[in-house]
């Protein structure tokens, strides 16, 4: 009997062992670092809480994570109406299962490059001399380049929709095709117009996808400090870069303060979002 | 240490790293004067060096050369200088060399972690160029001490000593190797006219088109060159600015960037390189290297000499302190080489300098020298540390010649004492 009871323990164990040793661990050292102090060359340990302090009195934290925010809602919003769209267009409309296939690997070619390089390509693009304003310019559309293209809080934001999406729609088209069909038939024989099937049935069941899909994108552009650098020209900050500068810079210690102050501001979110969508519960289904 | 004495006065260094760079093996056979031919010859090739350093100071290229030349091995590795910082404070073990800016030195220095450098074992010492040897011009002016003057943190009074000794002593923190002359990158042919001033940085006629880099300490000073030129503020100091100063500075930068003066910021040697070329700035902080790469695609570029001055930095070779015996040998023996010609030339066609100007001319070719050190106009094609070509026959190196570049520093790299209010300021500025 007792070996009986031990399996379950050595079941988990791997998983656990991976969980404590890359995660547990690493944010121990995170948290335990926050409260070190430094003088920008070495560390002293102590328990001070001045660095979140010096975190939460600054306005700049603030106003950086108003903005970690608004770039997380406005990302999630596009990538929630692409990703669903075009989910929605290969369930519901293509009908052929072969070329739904077909069109939903299509779909992931972009990801056969890297971020970088799928990041880095817009830059030719949309920049003053790239191709898109010399399209506009030889078709007399406008006389200067647009400046707002490139290095600015649109092309980050560009780029993180065109970056993300994929992570919004997978999960979105995965709880679409579990819909059974004739749910839907049964609704429309009932008399329900396309809306209130849309309103009424696909939203809510495919409640998962969207939660697992808004968890995906809130986490990756709220702990994102490199397209928002390189896209914005270096001109636009969220926590995550600030702290990058202080890491470039030596103060580590204020920089963990900062990262613990991140996962707080990240998990407030997720946790919204797993209260209004029990994800176990509805995986399992 | 016995034979460390005897060998240093057995030899003339120069002559005998002259006769190195004839044969590999000839190096081996110096080591007879010292009295251990043998020993010492066949100890040697089993010594391996770890240099660690930036980019811009440590290649791989250099390090074949003198492997080839001294007959030990040296190993590279690249490491920017506030990590090679942290890895000589905590982890000193890690490097036996390091390439540390001046600046960096008064933040390392003090933990103990380097042992000083004996200046009568660096053979050609009494040539390194004036201003950091002596903290003086060669015609015997005072350079400026705004920032850290590499002078100044170069002796010290004894081995352990915490803090620097300002003169001139016999035990140094490094050996000086390079250095260079900083100021503004322009597109001549995008602007079309003469810029003369730092101010221009902040000239509403280029809003969108202006650009620094993205580095608290070297952005910001870059930022105080062009307030003081345009007299918005008199600094007391550009380079230990009170926290009155960081706040006005600030202020004034925060002001430039709503009113999109800045079209971008950059963090790397590559987004200088590409905002330049893509033409989205035609003004910006900019280093050398990065104007010869903009060039070598074909853009007009020019690294702008301004009435103001340069901002100067320059990088020495540190040993580490658990450097001893042999491998200390080895490692004085590569301090020697770094100045003695080979690497001065390489280093010269990315546009900086040795501290050695003598042995730099005589590994340069005549039509080089003239190039780089001279300022004439080239007569033959110009090309690259690695060979390519740079510039044809006629062009002429920016900001003129040698005398003329490195005469009017007007700051140096540094690190402030109010640095980490700064970093958070500079935090703000750039979120603003």
């Amino acid at each position: 009997m007792p070996r009986a009871s031990l399996t379950p323990y050595l079941q988990v164990a791997p998983l656990a062992l991976i969980m404590v040793l890359f995660v547990a661990v690493p944010l121990a050292v995170l948290v335990t670092l926050s409260f070190w102090l430094s003088d920008g060359i070495s560390l002293t340990p102590a328990f001070s809480f001045d660095n979140y302090k010096l975190v939460l009195s600054s306005a700049i934290t603030w106003k950086l994570l108003f903005a970690t925010l608004k770039f997380a809602a406005i990302t999630w919003f596009f990538t929630l109406l692409i990703g669903f769209t075009c989910s929605y267009f290969l369930v519901f409309h293509v009908r052929n299962l072969k070329l739904q296939i077909a069109l939903f690997l299509l779909c992931t070619i972009p990801f056969w490059t890297s971020n970088v390089i799928r990041m880095i390509s817009w830059v030719p693009f949309l920049g003053k001399e790239g191709l898109f304003n010399q399209m506009l310019q030889s078709l007399g559309m406008i006389d200067q380049p647009l400046e707002f293209l490139l290095f600015s809080d649109f092309a980050v934001i560009l780029t993180y929709v065109h970056l993300f999406t994929l992570f919004m729609m997978v999960p979105i088209f995965n709880s679409m095709a579990k819909i059974n069909p004739s749910v839907i038939e049964a609704a429309v024989d009932a008399g329900a117009s396309h809306f209130m099937v849309l309103k009424d049935i696909i939203i809510p069941l495919t409640r998962t996808g969207i939660a697992l899909g808004s968890i995906f994108v809130v986490t990756l552009v709220m702990g994102d400090f490199f397209v928002i650098r390189v896209m914005s020209g270096g001109q636009s900050a969220n926590i995550a870069s600030a702290m990058k500068n202080n890491i470039d810079q030596l103060y580590y210690p204020d920089a963990a303060a900062m990262a613990v102050f991140l996962i707080i501001a990240v998990l407030l979110p997720i946790v919204a979002i797993l209260r209004i969508v029990d994800v176990r519960a509805e995986l399992a289904r | 240490m016995k034979t460390n004495r005897k060998r240093v006065n057995g030899v003339s260094r120069r002559s005998f790293l002259k006769g190195a760079a004839a044969a590999g093996g000839a190096a081996l056979g110096g080591g007879a004067v010292t009295g251990f031919p043998t020993v010492w010859a066949q100890n040697l090739k089993d010594v391996t060096i770890l240099q660690v350093g930036p980019a811009y100071s440590v290649f791989q290229d250099i390090a074949n050369q003198a492997a080839k030349d001294l007959g030990f091995k040296i190993e590279i590795q690249n490491a920017w200088t506030d990590a090679l910082m942290t890895r000589v404070i905590n982890q000193p073990e890690t490097v036996d060399i390091a390439d540390l800016e001046f600046w960096a030195m008064q933040k390392v220095w003090p933990s103990g972690k380097l042992q000083n450098i004996d200046t009568k074992k660096i053979a050609s010492w009494d040539k390194i160029e004036p201003i950091f040897r002596e903290g003086k011009y060669s015609n015997g002016n005072a350079v400026s001490s705004q920032g850290t003057l590499p002078f100044e943190v170069l002796y010290v009074d004894s081995p352990d000593a915490k803090g620097f000794a300002g003169k001139r002593t016999e035990m140094a923190t490094c050996s000086p190797t390079i250095y260079n002359a900083d100021t503004l990158g322009i597109r001549p042919d995008l602007i079309g006219r003469k810029i003369e001033n730092w101010s221009e940085l902040l000239n509403p006629e280029f809003k969108g088109k202006a650009s620094i880099l993205n580095v608290p300490q070297i952005g910001i000073m870059d930022a105080a060159m062009a307030i003081e030129s345009r007299g918005d503020i008199k600094y007391g100091d550009k380079g230990n600015m009170t926290k009155e100063e960081i706040d006005k500075t600030i202020e004034i930068l925060m002001a430039a960037k709503k009113d999109g003066q800045f079209r971008a910021f950059w963090s790397t040697f590559d987004e200088s390189v590409n905002f330049m070329t893509a033409g989205e700035v035609v003004i910006q902080s900019m280093w050398s290297p990065a104007v010869t790469a903009v060039r070598t695609r074909g853009v007009a570029c020019s690294y702008q000499p301004l009435k103001e001055g340069y901002r100067g930095w320059g990088v020495g070779m540190a040993l580490a302190s658990h450097l001893d015996g042999l491998k200390r040998d080895a490692a004085y023996e590569y301090l020697n080489w770094y100045l003695s010609g080979w690497q001065g030339a390489f280093i010269a066609k990315q546009g900086y300098y040795n501290m050695v100007q003598d042995t730099t001319k005589a590994a340069l070719s005549k039509e080089e020298w003239d190039y780089w050190y001279e300022g004439k106009p080239a007569s033959v094609e110009i090309k690259d540390p690695f060979g390519n070509l740079m510039e044809k026959p006629g062009a002429v190196r920016d900001g003129g010649s040698y005398a003329e570049r490195t005469g009017n520093f007007a700051c140096w790299n540094t690190v402030m004492d109010e640095d980490k209010y700064l970093v958070q300021r500079w935090n703000e500025f750039v979120a603003s």
